[in-house]
């Protein structure tokens, strides 16, 4: 059988520019991403300074710094970590090791999908009216923690269970020929391999959870204090929401434009940060588990 | 076994939580609380609805007939307008005959409608207090104005911001959608290695930038482009919304679409090209038809996420409760109406259950968005297998 050339030739051209046309795209696309990084960096680095990340704010912010901000993401961060982290691992262990293949194991997952899918704002309006209103912990970084926390849950337990269902089966049946238990074998043998990873999970939702606005407008944020929080009750300031506020509605729009660079810079090198610190914890802990 | 179960538990908290804050609205009377809307004896108007009342007190009716009444014109009474009926004398030095006089003066002006606190309708009141038609479903779901301050009666007609948020967000995934299939087609099917190893990182960080981010840099950079470009009185328009959502949008379609073209058979691939098809002819014949619903999946997925998006919105979109006639007209979306109104709310007010109703708007439609997906990606599963 012989193929004419023009055909063979046609069809090769098409499918030169149909591949460069998919390249352009995909690098335009990482072309948006180094645009508004950026600019962002450019235009926020004249705003950084020591004092811009340890000072109060000052004249309706337009001077100052935003350190309450800095230490109210930080906190609720750490706040969110410790309610979703330990029951987020507990429950991702469970449905890997302890839930048969089933109409339970389905379901979990289910719902679980289905809390990852869920609007933030809606976790905003859950948080105000069951923790603020309902449990009467008021406008409080334990409100916003718990509201955070929430949200974060899904991302801590897919990652357990992804990373426990990554690890070999003959580990676990190696250890039970030992005579060690199922509890003694999680905790032994399963856990440590499947910990960078994690880990890595707990580092992605800290990156999640530190640059949320939505879920702490009603249950925790403010847009200004004098002082730094005493307690658990008390609300702070926090990145996301400064951003917010600075920018579509302080009382001098213009002039805290260097304040919102700055602010907008700090949320993107902690998102830098936490990618960085994920993909370079994946590279070498994914490379000595392999090795052993 | 309590701690896996805690994200039904979550699920179900949600939803008990939203509808307990926010059904109370149905049924209840427009009218702000703790005060009535009265109409002299004779008037034969027995009920209004709440869209009547905002249209009468904004002057847009002004005659009774024109809600079913005589042809008498309508003579709007505040309590603040007192002074021009009575002097001083005739409300007394602690105002402790307001009660009779706003009696007097309704039994007296046939066309009157008068706006009272209820501390001054007493027991001989010689007026007839109006029923407002509660507020309805049909009101809530289809009602075009959305007037949550309005006084005295306030209108929650959601279509405009429903209408809003579909539209906002279907605009953004016929943006994202060719974007992120290219861009996925290539990463599975065209790069090299190494390439794919660089640009996956870097799709991961698009999906990491905070959504406020985002909005900060459209209301900067994209709002004013979009002002200059069509030379349009404001910038804040759907389109910047659809941009800024489009690029969120993105991480999600490439990555679920790009795990669906990866499980294209090898033996597929193979037998195409052995057929003598080129890479091309393989990729637009044979992988993304048997992909096709992995991208389906991706791309409903992306809109959940466009749907649910708050604060990129909120910023860029000019959030004007209309219904959007073009892409270059300010809407708004559910989610940052919330976000903008629940701030200044009196808790359990009707505006305060308005907005919890919205929430639960927004919670189905993306649950309905995640079992779909779930459905989809289940019967691949089930399809693989055989």
């Amino acid at each position: 059988m012989k193929v004419s050339p023009d055909i063979a030739r046609i069809k090769r051209l098409k499918q030169s520019i149909a591949f460069a046309v998919f390249r352009l795209t995909s690098y335009l696309i990482v072309a948006v991403l180094f645009v508004i990084l950026a600019f962002i960096i450019v235009r926020g680095a004249s705003a950084i300074s020591w004092e811009f990340l340890t000072a109060m704010p000052a004249e309706g912010m337009t001077q100052g710094g935003i350190y309450p901000a800095i230490i109210g993401t930080l906190l609720l961060v750490l706040g969110s970590m410790l309610f979703a982290f330990p029951i987020g691992v507990l429950s991702g262990i469970y449905i890997n090791e302890y839930t048969k293949d089933g109409v339970l194991k389905r379901f979990i997952k289910l719902m679980t999908n289905n809390l990852a899918g869920i609007p933030s704002i809606v976790f905003g309006l859950f948080g105000m009216s069951l923790f603020v209103n309902t449990l009467d912990f008021g406008d409080s970084i334990l409100a916003g923690s718990l509201t955070l926390g929430l949200l974060a849950l899904p991302v801590v337990i897919r990652t357990t269970e992804e990373s426990l269902k990554a690890v070999d089966n003959n580990f676990r049946h190696g250890s039970y020929a030992l005579g060690a238990t199922k509890l003694q074998t999680i905790r032994r043998v399963v856990l440590p391999i499947s910990l960078p990873n994690i880990l890595t999970g707990l580092i992605l939702s800290i990156g999640r959870v530190s640059g949320e606005t939505a879920p702490i407008l009603f249950t925790v944020a403010v847009y200004s204090i004098s002082h730094l929080p005493h307690s658990i009750y008390d609300q702070v300031m926090a990145l996301p929401y400064h951003l917010y506020v600075i920018t579509t509605s302080g009382t001098n729009i213009e002039e805290s434009r260097p304040m919102a660079y700055g602010t907008a810079l700090v949320l993107i090198v902690i998102v830098l940060l936490v990618n960085l610190l994920a993909n370079a914890f994946r590279r070498y802990f994914g490379n000595k588990v392999k090795m052993n | 076994m309590l701690s896996s179960s805690i994200t039904s538990i979550t699920v179900l908290l949600i939803i008990i939580f939203l509808f307990r804050e926010g059904l109370g609205l149905f049924g209840k009377s427009p009218v702000e609380h703790g005060s009535y809307l009265a109409v002299n004896k004779a008037n034969p108007v027995k009920e209004l609805s709440a869209d009547q009342v905002k249209r009468i007190f904004d002057q847009e009716i002004t005659n009774w007939k024109e809600v079913g009444g005589n042809n008498d014109s309508i003579i709007l009474f505040r309590i603040d307008d007192i002074e021009n009926y009575f002097t001083e004398e005739q409300l007394g030095d602690t105002f402790q005959y307001v009660p009779q006089c706003v009696s007097k003066l309704v039994d007296s002006i046939p066309g009157v409608f008068a706006f009272v606190l209820d501390k001054y309708i007493e027991k001989d009141f010689q007026g007839r207090v109006l029923d407002i038609d509660g507020i309805s479903a049909k009101d809530f779901f289809a009602g075009k104005e959305w007037f949550p301050t309005a006084h005295p009666a306030a209108v929650f007609g959601t279509l405009p911001i429903i209408l809003g948020t579909i539209w906002v967000s279907l605009f953004a995934i016929l943006l994202a959608l060719p974007l992120g299939l290219a861009a996925a087609v290539y990463m599975a099917e065209i790069a090299s290695d190494r390439v794919r190893r660089i640009l996956k990182p870097l799709i991961e960080l698009l999906a990491g930038i905070p959504s406020v981010v985002y909005g900060f840099f459209g209301l900067i950079v994209i709002v004013p482009e979009i002002q200059k470009l069509f030379d349009l009185p404001v910038g804040e328009t759907a389109l910047a919304g659809s941009i800024v959502l489009g690029i969120m949008a993105l991480p999600t379609i490439i990555t679920v679409s790009e795990d669906a073209i990866r499980t294209t058979p090898r033996a597929m691939k193979e037998a195409s090209l052995a057929l003598g098809a080129t890479r091309w002819q393989t990729i637009v014949r044979v992988i993304i038809p048997y992909s096709i619903s992995g991208i389906t999946a991706g791309a409903i997925l992306g809109v959940g996420r466009a749907i649910g998006e708050t604060m990129a919105v909120l910023m860029v979109t000019g959030n004007a409760a209309v219904i959007p006639h073009s892409i270059l007209e300010p809407v708004r979306t559910i989610p940052a109406t919330i976000a903008a109104e629940l701030g200044e709310v009196e808790q359990g007010g009707l505006h305060y259950q308005s907005l919890f109703m919205l929430g639960c708007i927004l919670f189905f439609l993306t649950l309905i968005i995640n079992l779909t997906v779930e459905y989809i990606s289940s019967k691949r599963k089930l399809g693989k297998s055989h």
